[in-house]
């Protein structure tokens, strides 16, 4: 039984998918996907989780892969994600996400697997596991929500946290000297051989998440390629957290986080290995 | 019956885990159960199975999640310290409800240790060992024979309870070479449908795998399903061996090693005019309590022994509550008691039990 019914308060607001009345009078030209499941979500305000998850879900719908994918979420904001994405999913501990993903790909390697974690779980606590399923060439899909901040346990720093950034457990501002520099994650795994595809995007602007939905349908397109694994990272606002509105933090991605997380493909397959699309 | 094998025990163990049917192995080395990892890395792919060196323990065991969440019977092996670091995600397989067998091929500790053999990961295996409120099915193999045969009984016992069932043996008995023998075996049919995450179908709901229930109702709900679990566990899966009881004035209480050494020390001081028989748990949880309790009212002192400094004398005090002295004699560190020395213990205690 899902339990988000009993997360959110009891609420009269029903926000169907589609108006049943108005189909008539006018054409459907958006609505959610029926991959997604109808409640709200906890997230707050501005966040990109709710934003990411539908992307994610309208992907599995229109590759009609519902039945054949699992997803992982493991300990962060997004650990309730399968009460949001109607597909069989697997919570994981801190960090095990990619672990988690290597035993449901080894046993069911025809199935579409992807896991879907936050920095401090892939950056910090994670990294290990991560990196080998990656040098494994897991052929799964990592999607990185890279928000600069523990989010979950509200806004410490992280291991992507920006240099001078404030956050609650760097008062002052991230001091590089003490803590070394944010990770490059996207950089860093797409020098193993067994990644097939990477890239960082974002989803702060209606252009960026249009690029974002293109690259989660490739990427979990390129599964049946069997050829390695894709990372998806994306920057994730974190308005809470970052102390600020929603628009300040959309904002925030393009003055700030991009000049040490700079958006776009860093690693992509070449035309021979993408012939049978 | 198919012919007699001479074999190591981590060698039956990982032949039984073949013929049991594992769909997929995942383990990191270490001594002294290496022989798991590399018997399967290379027979497993012969059967079309998974085995996978993992990066860590804390790996194989989430491998172990996944996967056995997907529901596939699924196992890992390692010894003390490698257990050490899986315990968090035993935590959430218990938690989470998924049945897999973990094997402990237990070492002296505590931090590295020896890789002599050991019992000291007891109160490890059968008091928790992660965290928050969880029991595992516990079995104790004495020999060769009982680390291949108890690899059938746990994962029919894990698939049974959904619910982890670790293996406690020890290097001594992972390491030794006796005959085993192979018996047939048929797989019982379990429906994981229910719960199983292999792709949601326009015909049922979503499942998923998790330990997370945010809300303390719910939790509380959860807490109480298991225990009840717990429960059915305590009264249908208790299992002992007795030797020697029927006439015994004492009882030795060893599980494991341990009980082969008593076995011996048992035959010395029956020699010697003392009548004392055995107890030997072979779940360590479920423990045989009950049947401790019994036995107050015929023996006059009971000995645990055991390879640490004292752990599962605990759990045989709690079955006799006070009705007969217990005690205790143990060597640690990767020493082993000889069956004389058990003998002149027992003597010891004997003489100073009927002076008092």
């Amino acid at each position: 039984m899902p339990i988000d019914q009993h997360v959110l308060p009891e609420t009269d607001l029903i926000i169907p998918a589609c108006h049943k009345e108005e189909e008539d009078e006018y054409e459907v030209v958006y609505h959610k996907p029926a991959t997604l499941v109808d409640v709200n979500m906890h997230y707050c305000p501005g966040c990109a989780h709710s934003l990411v998850h539908k992307l994610i879900m309208e992907v599995v719908e229109e590759l009609d892969i519902q039945e054949k994918t699992v997803g992982v979420a493991p300990v962060g904001c997004s650990v309730f994600a399968y009460d949001y994405m109607d597909i069989d999913m697997q919570e994981a501990a801190h960090g095990r996400a990619c672990a988690v993903a290597t035993g449901i790909k080894r046993l069911m390697p025809g199935k579409y697997v992807f896991t879907y974690q936050g920095d401090g779980d892939l950056a910090a606590i994670g990294i290990g596991e991560t990196l080998h399923a990656i040098n494994r060439g897991e052929n799964i899909l990592i999607v990185f929500m890279n928000n600069a901040v523990y989010g979950m346990t509200s806004g410490q720093m992280a291991p992507t946290t920006l240099p001078g950034m404030h956050t609650t457990t760097s008062p002052d501002g991230r001091d590089v000297s003490f803590y070394g520099a944010p990770i490059k994650v996207a950089e860093l795994m797409a020098n193993l051989p067994g990644s097939f595809y990477v890239t960082r995007q974002a989803v702060n602007s209606a252009n960026a998440v249009r690029k974002t939905r293109k690259a989660l349908v490739n990427a979990f397109k390129y599964q049946q390629l069997h050829k390695g694994t894709c990372l998806v990272e994306i920057i994730g606002n974190c308005p809470s957290n970052w102390k600020m509105t929603p628009v300040e933090a959309a904002k925030f991605i393009d003055e700030e986080m991009v000049k040490t997380f700079p958006l776009g493909d860093i690693k992509v397959p070449n035309a021979e290995d993408l012939k049978i699309f | 019956m198919s012919e007699f094998k001479l074999m190591k025990g981590n060698e039956a163990m990982a032949e039984a885990a073949i013929q049991a049917g594992c769909d997929a192995y995942f383990g990191y080395p270490i001594t002294p159960q290496s022989e798991v990892l590399e018997y399967l890395a290379r027979e497993m792919p012969k059967h079309n199975r998974i085995v996978m060196q993992a990066e860590s323990e804390v790996a194989s065991i989430n491998m172990v999640y996944g996967a056995a969440g997907a529901g596939f019977r699924t196992m890992t092996s390692s010894s003390s310290p490698g257990i050490s670091l899986m315990q968090e995600g035993i935590s959430y397989i218990a938690g989470a409800e998924l049945p897999c067998l973990i094997v402990n091929v237990n070492r002296a500790g505590p931090g590295l240790g020896t890789i002599q053999p050991g019992q000291g990961d007891y109160f490890q295996s059968t008091k928790g060992g992660g965290h928050g409120d969880y029991k595992m099915i516990v079995l104790a193999p004495a020999s060769v024979q009982e680390m291949a045969d108890f690899v059938f009984l746990g994962f029919d016992l894990a698939d049974k309870y959904r619910n982890p069932v670790l293996m406690l043996s020890d290097g001594a008995i992972g390491q030794m070479m006796e005959k085993v023998q192979f018996k047939p075996y048929t797989r019982p049919e379990i429906d994981k449908s229910s719960w199983a995450t292999t792709g949601k179908p326009k015909t049922r709901n979503r499942n998923y795998i998790t330990s997370l229930h945010i809300l303390p109702e719910k939790m509380e709900v959860h807490n109480l399903k298991l225990e009840e679990k717990f429960k059915k566990i305590r009264e249908n899966e208790v299992r002992f061996e007795e030797i020697n009881t029927a006439d015994a004035d004492y009882l030795f209480v060893a599980y494991g090693l341990s009980a082969r050494i008593c076995q011996k020390a048992m035959d010395i001081a029956r020699q010697k005019g003392i009548r004392i028989g055995l107890l030997r748990p072979i779940t360590l949880y479920p423990y045989p309590y009950q049947r401790l309790r019994e036995l107050t009212a015929q023996v006059k002192m009971m000995l645990s022994v055991e390879l640490n400094s004292g752990q599962m004398v605990e759990d045989v005090r709690l079955g006799v509550e006070g009705k007969v002295p217990v005690e205790f004699y143990g060597r640690m560190g990767g020493m082993m008691p000889t069956p004389e020395e058990i003998v002149h213990h027992l003597e010891t205690l004997i003489q100073y039990h009927h002076a008092n």
